[in-house]
């Protein structure tokens, strides 16, 4: 993160590599040392581990026999798990690109000044502090199409009653409900800050010209914001990719396979049916979508602020 | 119309749009809380009831009664507190000194690093840890859950402390390493003590992470060291039409969590929206 923001800050010089930045960094290295080797401990040595079972016919409590690249060879025809692919993106898709613009439209309406801002502002972020698990538990009951409140809701607004997660064709965007719910907060206080930040002369010298609102918002507030936006996008991409909780607790990734996301899949082989090897496999795909996606996303923030 | 109420009317106009707009933000927030408290203080009748019932008759708080006296809840909640204590303990003790040493020397790649940690699936850790752990026979302690539990808030620490000493005034450091400080002495005395409210943050946010996270505790944890949001995932899988008691449960689990983020709840948005862009 500490690489998205510097570039674009233009504060301080980026730290070159050779001597110079070397000879700053050196006797600040003792304070960083003990938190790198708990880091690469926990991090490092499950990934070793993890590619390595991958290349394995591993079962937990049957021995285990090398088998190159089957797992892989195996995955790229195994449909579950090219749907589970599919059901990740359209997922990831609308829990980022929703909770994205109701975010900035909220961080807009809290960025104005008004009696008990703060107060509401609270209130509006408690979502992202509430416990997923407990959360996801109140949706169930609410889903739930014969007794749930969702359906009365909208009973009182004339429309017919939804299956909502019940249902192949509604459970995804069903789930992503949750998930909007969840972390448009977090969105919005990213933006917040971007908001906060802005400098205010370019607004007077824009009213002097006579500029619109509307004006002043595409040509001011939105490309100085559009780097936190960037930062909320791509951390919200990650962590939409990876979402686990929702998902898990409200339909189990069902019904039947229909919300089974890659990460549901995994916990499926990893701790379901214990297929070990498959499920490393799975975890080495996993991240290298999620590294590309993230990539991608940067050069395309970095492309962007070029032109 | 003269100029005058014409201004006067366009603010009112601008006004009741701000209101409304705020209005409709909260209303799914506020809802979703006001039937969760709702379920946990009604009876099952009312609660399965159609149409759902919004204010009830009667009011009970038979189900709480029944979250802590059908499962062992103050297990559960000893086993989150000394998971979430220690890993965000360990995460302070590791995490500041390398946040200043960041955001000192400016090693921006090493915080590269924070990011990747938070692009790896929580699983990949826990297939391999899953694997150890069993081979060291630590399964059934909740250690296990507390060490993986690093996993998410070391970085977070970091991550806040970076944004919080790179805004830090370096003067009072200089002088002091001129009169002579070591630059442990410097971080110590000097910018350790100026960094209270980041570490408040940095620890708050760390242990409320730590406390929502489910993953983990889902996979290490047995009968006896389970953590609040497994015990109430599990109330789920055993009782799903007892409406009341979950919805009971689900308020027990949050409780703590609401109840700091109410109260360090600037320094939050703050603290988010700094290190954010770090």
């Amino acid at each position: 993160m500490v690489d998205v923001s510097m570039a674009e800050a233009g504060a301080g010089p980026v730290p070159q590599k050779g001597v110079e930045g070397e000879r700053r960094l050196r006797p600040y290295l003792l304070f960083i040392w003990p938190a790198l080797i708990v880091c690469s401990a926990v991090i490092i040595f499950p990934w070793l581990f993890t590619v390595w079972m991958s290349l394995h016919d591993f079962r937990i409590g049957s021995p285990m026999t090398f088998i190159g690249l089957d797992n892989y060879k195996d995955l790229a025809t195994n449909r579950r798990f090219l749907e589970s692919i599919g059901h990740t993106f359209y997922f990831t898709v609308l829990s980022v690109a929703l909770p994205m613009v109701l975010g900035t439209l909220a961080a807009l309406v809290f960025h104005k000044k008004f009696w008990g801002r703060g107060f509401f502002r609270t209130l509006f972020i408690m979502p992202m502090m509430a416990t997923p698990v407990a959360v996801s538990l109140i949706w169930t009951m609410m889903f739930h199409p014969q007794l749930g409140v969702l359906n009365y809701l909208l009973s009182l607004v004339g429309l017919p009653p939804s299956q909502w997660v019940y249902a192949p064709g509604t459970v995804i965007p069903s789930l992503v409900l949750v998930e909007v719910w969840l972390w448009t907060p977090f969105c919005m206080i990213i933006v917040l800050g971007g908001l906060a930040s802005l400098p205010s002369e370019p607004y007077e010298a824009a009213l002097i010209d006579g500029a619109s609102q509307w004006q002043m918002f595409w040509k001011i507030t939105y490309p100085l914001v559009a780097p936190f936006l960037v930062v909320a996008l791509i951390i919200r991409t990650i962590d939409a990719l990876k979402a686990f909780e929702t998902i898990w607790v409200i339909c189990n990734g069902g019904p039947g396979t229909a919300s089974e996301t890659i990460n549901v899949y995994l916990y499926n082989q990893a701790f379901a049916y214990n297929q070990v090897g498959t499920a490393s496999a799975v975890v080495v795909v996993f991240f290298a979508i999620i590294v590309a996606l993230s990539l991608i996303l940067l050069w395309a923030r970095q492309k962007a602020a070029w032109t | 119309m003269t100029p005058r109420t014409r201004r006067r009317i366009r603010r009112l106009a601008d006004r009741t749009a701000l209101g409304l707009s705020v209005a409709v933000l909260l209303a799914p927030c506020l809802f979703v809380f006001f039937w969760m408290v709702s379920l946990s203080v009604k009876y099952d009748i009312d609660n399965t009831a159609w149409p759902p019932v919004f204010w009830p008759e009667q009011m009970t708080f038979e189900n709480f009664k029944k979250v802590f006296e059908e499962s062992p809840m103050f297990l559960y909640f000893w086993n989150s507190v000394q998971v979430t204590g220690s890993a965000t303990l360990v995460s302070l003790l590791l995490g500041v000194p390398a946040g200043y040493g960041i955001a000192k020397a400016k090693a921006n790649r090493m915080a590269g690093v924070l990011l990747l940690s938070r692009m790896t699936p929580g699983l990949s850790y826990l297939i391999p840890l899953f694997t150890l752990f069993q081979i060291i026979g630590l399964i059934g302690t909740v250690w296990p859950i507390a060490l993986t539990h690093l996993v998410i808030t070391l970085p977070i620490v970091v991550w806040i402390m970076i944004g919080f000493f790179e805004t830090q005034p370096h003067e009072l450091e200089e002088a002091a390493r001129i009169d002579g400080a070591t630059l442990w002495q410097a971080f110590r005395y000097v910018a350790l003590p100026l960094a209270r409210p980041g570490i408040v943050v940095g620890a708050i946010l760390s242990f409320i992470t730590s406390w929502n996270n489910f993953i983990f505790g889902a996979v290490f944890a047995g009968r006896t060291t389970r953590t609040m949001p497994v015990a109430v995932y599990n109330m789920l899988t055993f009782e799903s039409f007892a409406w009341g008691p979950l919805a009971a449960a689900a308020i027990v689990v949050m409780l703590p969590v609401i109840l700091l983020t109410i109260v360090i709840q600037k320094e939050i948005v703050q603290g988010l929206s700094t290190g954010g862009v770090k």
